[in-house]
């Protein structure tokens, strides 16, 4: 049976209550899960983990946090997200919202898109195909 | 001096859960400067066991090819307190192993007695992450030679791999 966006958020926030030792009232849809909620890089496969468990999914490599993005020159030029890297993760993460971050591409804002409703979106098109 | 904080494998089953001991001894200089005057068992030095248990165990999944660290202590709950004369048993159950790293539930027991009878008491429960630092940290460079699994480590579990026919897989 498919799973409704409220039924999804309110897991996503299960787990990342429990991965990142903070309160529920903190876990909005708009929090970053670094800048908001404090999560390291470890936290990041944690949360991987805990969703593939809460979900009963499987969450391959890099694909819910990309990967070689950064080191591949062609997508990154002078600290700033090229139009062939954006494309790129564009194509690889249609579950994100990149309208903020293609205003200004600072690959060192790449992080704030990582939110909690990056994760709905994400888990959403795992659990309803 | 050698920091090994586990004495013996009891169970060592690949990619699912290993069960090691700790022989808490009065003759350990840690226990008589934790707490002045009341010898006990550190609860971090507890911890450390878990790591070094669960450690191997994750390393064994990958037939120690990977660099394996403490990444994370999710949660740490400790019951009582340990004290000399104790055998500590960690047992360490793999929750999920992946290329980048794994997560692991560990609990902790005591082997004692109580009105001389023996019994085996709840100390605690650990859960944590290990992380396989070559994969991660952005590709840093770390040297070649698996500083994690020295000596120490592979003696004691060499010991124990015999003992109880651990089969490992294949290097990946």
């Amino acid at each position: 049976m498919a799973m409704t966006q409220e039924e999804v958020f309110s897991k996503v926030k299960d787990v990342l209550t429990t991965a990142l030792a903070v309160d529920d009232d903190e876990v909005t849809p708009e929090a970053r899960l670094s800048e908001d909620l404090g999560a390291e890089s470890i936290d990041y496969l944690d949360i991987s983990f805990q969703l593939e468990k809460a979900f009963a999914i499987k969450i391959p490599k890099g694909e819910l946090f990309p990967e070689n993005v950064f080191t591949n020159p062609e997508f990154v030029q002078n600290g700033k997200m090229t139009a062939k890297g954006l494309a790129e993760v564009k194509s690889r993460m249609p579950f994100a919202d990149l309208s903020k971050f293609e205003q200004d591409p600072d690959i060192n804002k790449f992080r704030d898109i990582f939110t909690v409703d990056t994760l709905v979106k994400y888990v959403m098109t795992k659990v309803n195909g | 001096m050698r920091w090994i904080w586990i004495d013996k494998f009891e169970k060592f089953e690949v990619n699912v859960a290993a069960v090691a001991v700790k022989n808490v001894s009065l003759a350990e200089e840690h226990l008589h400067d934790h707490v002045p005057g009341f010898p006990v068992m550190p609860a971090s030095l507890m911890i450390e066991g878990m790591a070094q248990t669960a450690g191997i165990l994750v390393g064994a999944a990958r037939n120690f090819q990977e660099k394996v660290i403490l990444a994370k202590i999710g949660r740490a709950r400790f019951s009582r307190l340990v004290r000399p004369g104790e055998q500590l048993v960690y047992s360490a159950k793999i929750v999920n192993v992946s290329e980048a790293g794994a997560s692991i539930e560990g609990e902790i027991t005591s082997r004692t007695s109580v009105g001389g009878k023996p019994v085996e008491l709840e100390v605690g429960a650990i859960d944590m992450m290990f992380s396989h630092i070559d994969k991660n940290m952005s590709g840093m460079k770390f040297p070649e030679f698996n500083f994690v699994f020295n000596s120490q480590f592979m003696e004691l579990f060499e010991t124990y791999r015999r003992e109880l026919n651990v089969e490992l897989p294949e290097k990946p």
